[in-house]
């Protein structure tokens, strides 16, 4: 009884101790430069190309000495 | 009087057919063609078609495809400029919405920008595009 006893409270706190080593690390991971280039295509909406698209057609070809 | 008459159709024929010429004389320079030297350039995948709307130089620089492309480019930007008003769009958008087309556009072997960056040559099937393209 004595033993077992020992090994779950040993296991808890182990389990306890990878969930405090974990933290920190998630916020880490996070980091990266990346929200940059995600806030660089939030400027051009699809929903606004894809309300242009026809008139944009329309201007290429009435100007097709620049197009 | 009846010599007259003919004549009088006669004219009226000469001159329905004038009209229609002079109509088609007109409605031509409206879709003007592209300049010989930017034609070439197009062709030989020295100028390529951007993302954003405009034209880019795929290789070396020189003087002379630099001309063209910033000839061509302010024009385009008038032109993006007055559209995206009347449209309620920014500039940058209806720029963006013209580059989807234009790309769309080219012709096999001509150069256009793919959605990672780089120069692609346009093959017989769709071009790459941004997700945002229609």
């Amino acid at each position: 009884m004595s033993p077992f006893k020992t090994t779950t409270k040993g296991a808890a706190a182990f389990a306890m101790l990878g969930t405090l080593a974990m933290l920190p690390g998630c916020i880490t991971v996070n980091a990266p430069e990346e929200p940059i280039v995600i806030e660089l295509n939030v400027n051009i909406r699809q929903e606004v190309i894809y309300r242009l698209a026809e008139d944009a057609g329309n201007t290429i070809d009435q100007n097709a000495d620049i197009f | 009087m009846m010599t007259r008459t003919t004549q009088f159709a006669r004219n009226a024929a000469f001159a329905l057919v004038a009209g229609a010429t002079a109509l088609g004389g007109i409605a031509a320079p409206a879709y003007a063609q592209r300049d010989p030297a930017y034609a070439s350039a197009r062709a030989s995948g020295d100028i390529g078609e951007k993302m954003d709307g405009y034209l880019g130089i795929v290789g070396a620089e020189t003087p002379a495809l630099r001309r063209i492309v910033n000839d061509i480019n302010i024009k385009r930007r008038a032109v993006y400029s007055e559209k995206a008003q009347a449209a309620r769009a920014t500039l940058e958008e209806y720029a963006f919405a013209a580059g989807c087309q234009a790309i769309l556009k080219t012709e096999p072997g001509e150069k256009y920008q793919a959605p990672d960056g780089s120069w692609a040559t346009r093959g017989s099937g769709v071009p790459q595009r941004d997700a945002r393209c229609p």
